[in-house]
């Protein structure tokens, strides 16, 4: 019978949550790294037991830790993340020039092809990666120097690169984002890049046409569809038919359009899940119910799913790398919060039960669908 | 042998179960117990110093015969009492954060 193996990053520590296919009992062994922030856990698609980890904290600085094992053991690998060339400077909160400084990995995104080769985003932005296994890391430098990198300015959360898109159909094609330059695609394997952000509308930003410094949160696609895109943008859901020529708004019907989670549906490249989140002054759901949107349409037409859901007096946040989908024939989707909870759906959103409340706070899920 | 104790989550990180007593070559200074410290637990690298600069990490501290030495020179030597390994030096994480 198939397996669900769920890894969760969170403010203190990872968790390996463990269920059969049914997806109604689950073994949680944890916390791995106890003390240490784990921005993200990931598996490698080729060899699932094959996990990489980014474990960080303010006094010991980034480690990476590799398991072979499916989370049972890890050991740690390289973490000497050096820019390439002279850093330079991007813009700093007042807009004044700030140097480059390498403060930790947001995301950890392996090939879809070599269990040794694994993508990592960092903050400040920037892309590396490693082809050994982790041991070490090389900065992708045409990213930052195409040009832009010294007007990227950091979102509140820190100027970070937390989304890598690996294309299944195309090994050259990377899209990637960053917290607050916006998106940015390459198609040479990510020797060179541009950004893609014509459509993206800002309300800090006065040009209405401004190639970066938007705050995009998420990015997420479906694999049999990689050049259609669904963006959760600070403000905004957006979708792009075109691998990020052009984006249109699709918030449609939404309580609220800010918020930072979005995915799709493992089987229907149509669908797309979003966590509604009140603004960005107050990182809660409105009226304090805690409601995932679904969208059958890619967008502008969503309903709320409740059903399992706190309805009343919840005030968590979701954040960007904290949804996922398994590929299960019913679809599971989960979500971890800021105050520790794990929820699953095992019908594709329609219902949800929590797998664990009282975790740390949640910083990432992200599910393997085991055979 | 230089006596050094390290915070909890780096002696967890290198699998520290007991005392660390290291070999020096050479005087006993900053630099040289932490690159003899590195040497015996490569994992250590850039977690207390960074890899590039060798500066120490802003949120750890260096003590030893309680003084603070988080300013001194990497190159200073190390007080007699801890070169002749009568005295620990510190790696302190500074209480701060949450």
């Amino acid at each position: 019978m198939s397996g669900i193996r769920l890894l969760v990053g969170t403010r203190k520590g990872a968790f390996v949550l463990v269920s059969d296919g049914k997806r109604e009992r689950w073994d949680i062994s944890g916390p791995h790294f106890g003390g240490w922030e784990i921005y993200h856990l990931k598996g490698s698609p080729v060899d699932p037991n094959r996990l990489y980890a980014s474990q960080s904290s303010g006094w010991f600085g980034q480690l990476i830790q590799r398991s072979i094992d499916g989370g049972k053991t890890w050991e740690p690998v390289g973490n000497k993340f050096v820019y390439d060339g002279v850093p330079g400077t991007h813009q700093w909160y007042d807009g004044t020039p700030h140097p480059w400084e390498f403060k930790r990995v947001w995301h950890l995104e392996p090939s879809l092809t070599d269990p040794d080769t694994v993508y990592a985003g960092v903050e400040d932005a920037a892309l590396f990666r490693s082809i050994d296994g982790g041991h070490t890391w090389q900065e992708l430098p045409g990213l930052r120097g195409h040009g832009s990198g010294s007007r990227w300015q950091p979102g509140a959360g820190g100027m970070c690169l937390h989304t890598i898109l690996l294309d299944p159909s195309d090994p050259g094609r990377i899209f990637i984002a960053i917290s607050a330059a916006g998106a940015f695609r390459s198609d040479d394997a990510g020797k060179t890049w541009r950004p893609i952000n014509r459509g993206l509308k800002s309300e800090h930003i006065p040009d209405p046409n401004a190639e970066v410094g938007h705050c995009v949160h998420r990015i997420a696609r479906h694999w049999s569809r990689p050049g259609v895109l669904f963006m959760q943008k600070h403000w905004d859901v957006m979708r792009s038919d075109d691998a990020g020529e052009s984006w249109q708004e699709v918030s449609g019907n939404l309580p609220t359009d800010f918020g930072f989670a979005i995915d799709v549906h493992a089987h229907e490249p149509s669908t797309i899940y979003v966590v509604p989140i009140k603004s960005d002054s107050e990182h809660y759901p409105p009226e304090g119910k805690l409601r995932v949107y679904r969208s059958r349409t890619g967008g502008n037409e969503w309903e709320a799913l409740t059903k399992g859901l706190p309805q009343r007096d919840c005030y968590v946040n979701v954040l960007r790398d904290a949804m996922a989908v398994d590929s299960l024939d019913s679809c599971g989707v989960y979500f971890g919060t800021t105050g520790g909870q794990v929820y699953a759906s095992a019908d594709a959103g329609d219902s949800w039960a929590p797998i664990v409340r009282d975790l740390p706070a949640v910083v990432s899920v992200e599910v393997q669908t085991l055979p | 042998m230089i006596w050094v104790i390290l915070p909890t989550h780096l002696r967890m990180l290198a699998h520290i179960n007991g005392e660390v007593k290291l070999d020096v070559d050479g005087q006993a200074t900053q630099r040289s117990v932490l690159d003899a410290l590195e040497a015996c637990y490569p994992m250590l690298r850039g977690t207390i110093r960074d890899h590039v600069t060798q500066q120490r990490r802003p949120f750890l501290r260096f003590f030893a015969g309680e003084q603070d030495l988080s300013h001194e020179l990497p190159d200073a030597p190390l007080p007699d009492a801890v070169a002749s390994g009568a005295e620990p030096f510190f790696i302190v994480g500074a209480i701060a954060g949450g």
